[in-house]
This record gives C-alpha cells, structure tokens and sequence, in this order.
C-alpha cells in the first residue's frame, strides 16, 4: 500500500502520519480502562486475600443494589449541576462588570481572577477552618456580631458548603472566558442596540447573552469535566459527610478502594462513573453542537 | 419632516480638541453629504447627532428643539454603519424589527411595517435568514431597513458603501438616492467617494482638521472653491497648482504670469493684490489641452509626458513642464501620446482659479451658470 495517494487527488493520506501519536493515546487510555473493567469483574479485596477469582456481574449487583451508589450519583448530579448554576450566573455578571471602564479595573480583574490559582485543598482548608468554622470562622463571627447563632456549615448545610467552596473555584474561570467573549462583542453592533432604544437589561438580554452564548456553552462543557471528579475539597472539608451526605462518585469509589479495600467494588464503581460521565457528554454535545452551529 | 441645527459645537477628546466651533444648518428633506480627509471628524460630527457621542460644547437642535442631552433612541434618528451592525443572531426580519419590538409595538403591526421596508428594499425573500448567510450588498439592504422601519426624522450614514464593490456601489447608490425621494427624509451621509459625493448631495459640507472648509451645492464647490483646500478636494483626478506671479489687475479680470512668462488671464477680481504678489493658478486636469505642435501658439507650456494612464473612453497624462511641475491633463481616450513624448498643453484662462498665498481663492467676477443649477432629481424606480 502507497503511503501517499496519487498525486492528483490532492489530498495526502493523513493517517500514517497520525497513526502513532493516536496509538499511543490508545494505549494510554485503553489499558487502565480495560484493567478497571478486568478488576471490577473479579474478586478482589485487600482485607480477604483468600477470597480471589472470577466474580461475574456480582460486584455489579452488589453495587446497584447499594442505595450508597445512588446517593452518590444524585450527589455528584447535584453539585455539577449547582456548581455549573452559579459559576455561569456569576461569571456572567462579573464579566459584564469587568468589561466597564471604573477606577481600579486593573486590580478588580486580579481579584476576581485570583481564587483560580489557589490549590483545591488550600481554598478548602481556608473555607474549612477560617470562614466557615462555627467557633473561629469569619461567617460564624459575622452571625455572632448580629446576636444570631452561629450556623455549623459542615454539620448544617453540608453540600450547600461544598458547593460554596467549588463555585468560589470555578468563578474565576467562567468570568476569564465569558469576559474575553464580552471584549469581542462588536462596538458598533452596541451602539446600533442603543440607537434602537436598547437600555442596560434588554442591551444584556437581547444582543450580550446571544453573544455569550458559545462560551457559555464551552465553559459549562469544560467545568463539567472538572466538577464531576472532585475530590479534594470534599477530602478535606467533610469526608464525604455527614453520613453520606456530600459523598460523590468520585469519593464514593475512594472510600471503596481506600477505606474498605475493596478493588473490585471500586473499580465497578468506577465504571459506573465512566457511563454517568458518557451520558452526561452525549447531553452536553449535543446540546454544543446545536449551540455551536447557531 | 426634520431640520437640524449644529451652533459651536465642540469635540475635545482629553485635551485635544477634535472639532472646533462648527456651526451648520440642515434644511428638512436635504441630503447633506459630510466630506474631508481621513481623521477630520466627519464620523465623530456625526456620532455626535446621534447621541453616541457626548457633544463637549455648544448646541444641537432638532426641529428647534436641543437635544444635547437626548439619549440616542429618543432623537428620532437613525444610523447605518460602515460594518452594518446587524446583529448576528437575530434573523433580517427581527432586525429591522428591533426597534419596535423595544418601543412595545405589537407584534403584527411589527411585521407589517418591516414587510413594507423589505419591499422597498427587494429584502422578502430574504427575511428568514441571519445576517450570516447574506451577501455584503444584501446586508448592507438590510441595515437600511433598519433604519427605515423606525420612520426617523433624519437618516445618518457613515460611509455606507465602502465595503462593496464598484458595480454594487452605483446600485446601492441610486438606491439610496430614490429612497431619500420617496421618503422625504432629511440624511446626512459620510463619504470619502468623490462620485458619491457629487452625484447624490443636495449640500456637501467639506471639512478640514474638525472645521467647515465650504458649505455649497456639488457644483458650486467645484465651480467656486473658496480655499486652495476645497479646489484640490473636491474634483478627481485633483486640480493641478502651479506657482505664478500677478502681472496686472484689471476690471476684467488678473493677469498672472507663469515662471517661463507665460501670461494667463483669469476671470477674478484681484482686489488688494498689487504686481508681482506670489500666488497659486489652479487648473483642473479637464480643462487643460494638448495641442498639437503645428497649431501651437506662444501661450503654451512646453512639457514631457511623465506617464499615461488610459482608461479606454479618457486618458490621463501626467506632465512635468516649468522646470519640474506636474501638470495633470484629462483628456478623450483616443489621445496618442506615449511616456517621454514632447506635449504642448494649453491653459484657458477662463477656466482657472487663483489662490492668494493665504490659501483663500480670489472671488470669480461671475458665476458659473451650472453652479446654480438644482440638483438633479432621481426618478424614483430608476433603480430598477
Ligand atoms: N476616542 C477617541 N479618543 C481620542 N481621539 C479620538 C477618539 N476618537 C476619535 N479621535 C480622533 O478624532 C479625530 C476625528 O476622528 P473621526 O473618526 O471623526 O475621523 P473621520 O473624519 O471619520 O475619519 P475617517 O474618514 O478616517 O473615518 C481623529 O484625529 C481621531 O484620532
Ligand atoms: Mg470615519
């Protein structure tokens, strides 16, 4: 077989010179995928050494019939879906904001943009033990101030805390890139709205969010990807807990693996997670797609 | 139904000061065509009546009434931009109907009110689409509609057709002419085409560094030029200057002489100038001839062809003549003459203008009959 086509067709045959770096990929992905399938198909715990061997769909019965699994799923859809909610709100909002020309624009956009170069587990700790401890924390103080009780997030409010901290994250990132979107908004698209009698809301409404839309879009696609595998701050902030209270999949599969030494549970956990992560890209694509193609 | 009235208006961005003191009058129903060179304020005067600028000093009025501080949507304007504007998302039909979606106009009546633009405007089969899938022209089609559909008392375009072509633009150009007839609406429109400029303006202001050079009719600018400016603005190819001395003043006209001797006289009053006073003949390239060697007289330049531009129906020659001056000549396109070929080039007197070294040009001693010949109406279909 030629390498290369015949000249005249012009188009060179590109996979040859693909191939490698696509193989390589391949293998990449396909071994720890495949390892996790073979794991979670056999018996395999660390605590029961003597217990080994073939286990069939049983690690997969036992899962799904564990309302632990279920828990977690809704959890993990839960904080996805708010966190997705409040960065592109409030990315949204900020971007609009930075784009105007006031004093002290220059340190605003730093400031806005900062939490975004703050370790997960850092951000987490300071939101753990200096803002929201129901002693030393700063909210707890404010409260305190007022003459109302204190509220224990952790213990209280559990996802709604964990939700907080995340959003506080991905803020940053929703405003860079709506904002760069906004900066190429056309002026005189703007000025023809205000001739046309468009004031701040339906200016936003009709001609900045259409504009907004692609990056919404990419940046709702890129979060996900990142907000489905948290972990750390859940880690370091309740333990997946109270109870299972803020336990996602991802923490769900290290409690299995990690705490009850369970390799092949955990791995069916984990491809659990890799067909929740599936479905939700097929919404999402298509839903870009659709988006994009606007 | 719409006047405009510009008194001292003023520009200062920081502390430069983008236009000056610049006071104008529009009459209703006028097609004012804005000219002058790049970076003269034409679009930043214009930005200013639409109330996209803030106006730094002096009074806007329209209808007599000053609106300075009207915010844009509430004078009753409406604009066309260079880059149209539309807005991508919304198909041509929600476009045009924007405005009166904002102003709670109900949704039928909406429609029929961009459906009569669109007919105006041959835009029907094309109101389901996104400006995406429309040619440069059509766009431009519909960011007029835009404009239309509001009914404004004054149109204002800024260099509307600089982004077509040559065969569109005289398309777009009648267009636009006709609709200004049909619609009885006062427009004010920034060019920098010369043909633009002279073919639709009922009035063309030409402006220079962010002040009026002359206010006049097409033909009044070209006949009259009251500076050395306007007289090399306005007129293409540009009108020829050539350094002369004043021989004599008379009551029927200025005899001035060129750096060989040759004399020419020139139908201007030569008031307060005295012999031999520096200063600037001008002659434009279509109202110079070559003549040919046998029929020559004393009275012509000797000069050499420089290079020929023929553009089949005319011919351009650029001469050097006088030691080194360039002289352009217009002539029929069945000229002969070749780069590097001996020309004779005739002056008519009658023809020139003079300009003090000041840069003002000493006033005609009578006018030019086209000068005061009404602007030629456009009949309206003409289009087709
Ligand atoms: N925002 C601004 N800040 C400072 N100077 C400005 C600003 N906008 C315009 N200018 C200056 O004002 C002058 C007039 O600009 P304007 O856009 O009105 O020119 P114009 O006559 O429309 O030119 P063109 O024919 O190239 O469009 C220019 O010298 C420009 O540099
Ligand atoms: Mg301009």
């Amino acid at each position: 077989m030629a390498l290369f086509r015949r000249e005249t067709q012009r188009r060179v045959n590109t996979l040859p010179l693909v191939a490698p770096s696509v193989g390589v990929l391949l293998i990449w992905m396909i071994i720890p995928l495949v390892m996790t399938i073979w794991f979670s198909l056999q018996n395999y715990n660390l605590i029961v050494p003597t217990i080994r061997g073939f286990a069939g769909l049983d690690n997969y019965a036992y899962l799904l019939d564990d309302p632990a699994l279920w828990t977690a799923m809704i959890n993990t859809l839960v904080l996805v879906g708010s966190v997705l909610a409040i960065t592109v709100v409030f990315g949204t909002l900020f971007a609009v904001l930075l784009n105007q020309d006031f004093w002290g624009v220059g340190a605003a956009r730093l400031f806005i943009i900062a939490p975004f170069f703050v370790m997960p587990t850092v951000s987490a700790l300071i939101w753990k033990n200096m803002l929201m401890h129901p002693v030393n924390g700063l909210f707890a103080w404010i409260t305190r101030s007022l003459g109302l009780p204190p509220v224990d997030w952790f213990a209280d409010v559990p996802m709604l805390s964990v939700i907080i901290i995340v959003a506080w994250q991905w803020i940053p990132f929703a405003t860079l890139i709506l904002l760069t979107a906004l900066q190429s908004l056309d002026e005189e698209q703007k000025e023809a709205a205000r001739m046309d009698g468009a004031g701040p809301l339906s200016m936003f409404y009709f001609i900045i969010l259409p504009h907004l839309g692609r990056s919404i879009t990419v940046v709702i696609m890129i979060e996900t990807i990142f907000l489905l595998t948290i972990f750390a701050e859940i880690f370091v902030t309740t333990s997946g807990g109270p109870g299972l209270a803020t336990t996602n999949l991802a923490f769900f599969i290290y409690i299995r693996a990690l705490l009850e030494f369970d390799v092949g549970g955990a791995s069916a956990g984990g491809v659990i997670a890799i067909i929740l992560a599936n479905i939700v890209a097929i919404f999402l694509v298509r839903s870009v797609a659709r988006n994009l193609d606007a | 139904m719409a006047t405009l009235t510009l008194r001292n208006i003023k520009k200062v961005y920081g502390d430069v000061e983008v236009i000056q003191d610049l006071s104008l009058d529009i009459e209703d129903r006028e097609f004012v065509v804005l000219v002058g060179p790049s970076g003269c304020g034409k679009s930043t005067l214009l930005r200013m009546i639409a109330g996209l600028e803030e106006i730094s000093g002096g009074d806007l009025s329209i209808d007599d009434e000053r609106v300075n501080e009207l915010p844009p949507d509430r004078r009753g304007l409406a604009m066309v931009f260079q880059s149209y504007a539309l807005y991508p998302h919304m198909t041509v039909a929600d476009n045009m109907a924007f405005a009166l979606r904002l102003a709670g106009v109900s949704r039928e009546e909406r429609m029929a009110k961009v459906g009569e633009a669109a007919k105006i405007l041959h835009l029907e089969p094309l109101l389901d689409r996104k400006p995406r899938a429309l040619s440069g022209g059509q766009r431009q089609r519909v960011a007029i509609g835009r404009a239309i559909v509001r009914e404004p008392r004054v149109f204002l375009f800024d260099e509307p057709l600089s982004n077509l072509d040559a065969a569109l633009r005289v398309q777009m150009r009648i267009e636009i002419a006709r609709l200004h007839n049909s619609l009885d609406a006062t427009m004010i429109y920034v060019t920098h085409d010369q043909v633009e400029a002279m073919t639709m303006a009922d009035k063309i202001v030409v402006m220079n560094a962010g002040h009026i050079e002359q206010v006049g009719s097409p033909l009044d600018l070209y006949h009259h030029p009251e500076s050395l400016f306007v007289a090399g603005f306005i007129g293409s190819p540009k009108m020829n200057f050539i350094e002369a001395k004043i021989a004599s003043v008379g009551g029927d006209g200025t005899k001035v002489a060129l750096s060989d001797g040759t004399k020419v006289a020139v139908p201007v009053s030569g008031g307060g100038m005295s012999s031999g006073d520096a200063v600037t003949l001008g002659v434009r390239p279509e109202d110079l001839t070559a003549v040919a060697n046998d029929q020559a007289t004393g009275g012509d330049l000797a000069g050499r062809v420089v290079v020929a531009e023929r553009l089949g129906g005319e011919t351009f020659l650029y001469t050097e003549v006088l030691d080194g001056q360039t002289l352009n000549l217009k002539g029929p396109g069945a000229m002969t003459y070749r780069v590097n070929d001996a020309i004779r080039l005739r002056i008519d007197g009658a023809t020139c203008h003079l300009f003090r070294d000041d840069g003002k040009a000493l006033p005609r001693l009578a006018r030019n009959p086209m000068a005061d010949l009404d602007a030629e109406p456009v009949a309206p279909g003409a289009a087709g």
